[in-house]
């Protein structure tokens, strides 16, 4: 298994940090190594401490705020305003910088795409040190590279973003059982032509006739008449003290885990009035909720197969999942809008898939098999998730490289801003 | 008496715990005035301060350098003009740097002493006197647990903090009949951009969790508080090792 070892420097002033210190690291939520140091760097920039908001206009919603400003902080203080993060990853303990490097998408990715859409501009150290402001129309090459760039063509130091206007604190929320993938799949795509937010969630484990059996939830921000005057409360947060113990993870738990998932979401479905958080965020109400993977941890991995290679893809990719032990608590999918302007950005139109896998001596050799499938069907995995992919993969699933590449060379001449997982799949 | 909401003063809200006690008094909606050396940062903190809050009014902002004792009386009253009578000052500014450094530096060693100790406590009896010519109000300081013993890692920054604290106890003695409430914060370690680098003990606390704390001692008007709270256990303790034990202790 992989080993990175470095430290992180952290200072309120970015700016002055980030000229010794060209990578940086947020709230540490990447699955992978997007934000560990590369071989032979061993410091990286931490930005959490740079976290101010510098300016906030109610009549338009756009906020400009530095890089390190958390998402959790920014819905504690704007929710109860009235305004929210136009498209929201599933956990709040992100940073600004993080959604922009990652061009985060959410539930609602196939109205509103991914989180670059709603970035007006950007300031950005680059790796060649300057301080430079883009956007769409100034340095457009800068901000599109740096939308979903993983922080690779410099640090994000400010972030200004058009906020959403929400009309209520809740969410109305239905959920319907699918007994099938075909039914999982049409029940996301009838929810998704009616309703803002939607994704499912498939027991992964289910063979047979079962395959892709699961549940699909749909929501919507709720009218102000439709909220009960007593505000919705959240549960009460848990938390797993400590790493659970690896046989606990075996493949009868997460059967039963899952069965019990899809037994609870009852034939008839379900509707119901929900604090935003028990929506967007159902793991953050479990803190440390990656303990139950024990100390050797695990990894995600995410894909999207394009609207055009079918539902066959779908099976394809799940049995070999299946087939070779990728026992995975949760397995979320998700049908994607259309394309963001980051020159990496992830998502495209078709189906995103994103598991967890437990790390396992096997587990290298699944994802080596998923992306075989991945590049057959011409689809592409997310970066934020990815920590095994290898490079000649890579380079088959994304013929956007040499731009991306091209302009990153650009901003960093001199190569000085480099992860792990850059040099892994980039080799620089 | 404090009334609510407070015209406050902080100086040293930029950074770390001054940054984290003026966003929570703001955002309970006291009315919070800025100083600092830096008026570029200052600006930054003010606008994130109003901008945490709708509605919220302009935060003021004054420079004030606690190496140039010839800044504060001018920055107080510009406080004051903005703000009407001040209710709390906060003082979190200082210096820190390790005993090596100092012990190679003598400047810098003079210069943290000066700070932390000589200017702290002009800065102090300047806004003491508008807070008592006011009928009263709370004066919340940031000293240190590093004074509470002579102890090899902290020997100067120790001391200048040891002078603090025992300053702060004597206005409290002195003055708390005339409506000056003192609050002398010691923070053990906390993970701000001062102690970045440092090796973390256990009880290690983070900027918010102090504010919080802090908050609570001025309204409840505590003369001293420790943050985070395990360190008033801790440092019962450490207050009642005899020196031959001290002595060995490499802390």
């Amino acid at each position: 298994m992989p080993v990175v070892q470095g430290a992180e420097l952290r200072s309120e002033d970015l700016a002055r940090l980030t000229e010794d210190l060209p990578l940086a690291r947020g709230l540490g939520r990447a699955y992978g190594d997007a934000a560990l140091p590369a071989p032979n760097d061993r410091l990286i920039a931490g930005t959490t401490l740079a976290d101010r908001i510098l300016s906030f206009d109610p009549d338009t919603g756009v906020l400009t705020a530095e890089g390190g400003l958390s998402l959790d902080e920014l819905c504690r203080l704007f929710l109860p305003r009235g305004f929210f993060t136009p498209v929201s990853p599933g956990t709040r303990f992100v940073t600004l910088g993080g959604m922009v490097a990652c061009d985060v998408h959410g539930k609602n990715h196939h109205r509103e795409g991914t989180f670059g859409r709603h970035v007006l501009f950007l300031t950005v150290r680059t790796g060649a040190g300057d301080v430079v402001r883009c956007s769409p129309d100034e340095h457009g090459d800068l901000f599109h590279a740096t939308i979903g760039g993983m922080g690779l063509t410099g640090v994000i130091l400010t972030v200004t973003v058009r906020l959403a206007r929400v009309p209520s604190m809740a969410i109305v929320e239905e959920c319907e059982r699918a007994e099938d993938i075909d039914q999982s799949l049409d029940a996301l795509k009838s929810a998704s032509a009616q309703w803002p937010m939607t994704a499912g969630w498939i027991d992964c484990l289910a063979s047979g006739r079962h395959m892709g059996r699961g549940v699909v939830f749909r929501g919507r921000w709720a009218e102000p008449n439709e909220v009960p005057p007593s505000p919705r409360s959240l549960p009460r947060n848990l938390s797993v003290p400590i790493d659970v113990p690896g046989w606990l993870l075996s493949e009868p738990t997460v059967r039963t885990f899952n069965a019990l998932i899809y037994w609870r979401y009852g034939v008839r479905g379900r509707s119901a009035i929900v604090h935003p958080y028990t929506f967007l965020y159902p793991l953050d109400a479990v803190s440390h909720w990656t303990r139950l993977y024990g100390s050797r941890g695990f990894t995600q991995y995410q894909c999207v197969l394009p609207d055009g290679s079918g539902r066959a893809a779908v099976t394809r990719l799940l049995s070999v999942l299946t087939r070779r032990g990728g026992a995975s608590f949760l397995t979320v999918i998700k049908d994607c809008g259309a394309e963001g302007s980051g020159l990496l950005s992830f998502p495209r139109p078709g189906i995103s898939i994103a598991v967890d896998l437990p790390m396992r001596h096997h587990t290298q050799a699944l994802v080596d098999a998923l992306n075989e499938v991945v590049i057959a069907e011409g689809g592409r995995i997310y970066l934020a998730k990815d920590a095994l992919t290898r490079r000649e993969h890579f380079q088959a699933m994304e013929p956007r490289l040499d731009a991306f590449l091209a302009v990153r060379r650009k901003w960093d001449p001199e190569q000085r801003i480099r992860s792990a997982q850059s040099v892994r799949l980039f080799g620089w | 008496m404090v009334t609510r909401p407070a015209n406050v003063v902080v100086l040293g809200a930029t950074k770390g715990m001054g940054r984290a006690v003026a966003r929570r008094m703001a955002e309970r909606g006291d009315r919070v005035f800025l100083l600092g050396r830096d008026l570029e940062e200052l600006q930054l903190s003010a606008a994130d301060l109003k901008s945490r809050s709708a509605g919220a009014d302009e935060v003021g902002i004054a420079q004030c350098d606690l190496q140039r004792p010839e800044t504060f009386e001018t920055a107080l009253e510009q406080a004051e003009t903005a703000l009407g009578p001040l209710d709390i000052v906060v003082v979190t500014a200082a210096q820190f740097a390790t005993q090596d450094r100092l012990e190679q530096d003598t400047d810098l060693a003079h210069r943290l002493l000066t700070v932390n100790f000589a200017n702290t406590v002009m800065f102090c009896e300047l806004a003491r006197k508008r807070l008592i010519a006011r009928g009263g109000g709370t004066l919340c300081v940031f000293s240190s647990v590093a004074g509470e013993r002579g102890r090899k890692r902290v020997v100067l920054y120790g001391a200048s903090k040891a002078g603090l604290s025992g300053y702060l106890e004597g206005l409290d003695h002195r003055y708390r009949r005339e409506g000056l409430v003192t609050v002398c914060v010691k923070p053990g370690f906390v993970t701000t951009s001062m102690t970045e680098g440092l090796p973390r003990p256990p009880f290690a606390g983070d900027a918010d969790a102090v504010a919080k704390r802090v908050l609570d001692a001025i309204d409840r008007r505590k003369p001293v508080v420790y943050a985070p709270a395990a360190w008033a256990f801790v440092m019962f303790w450490i207050r009642l090792l005899p020196r031959f034990v001290m002595r060995r202790l490499d802390f």
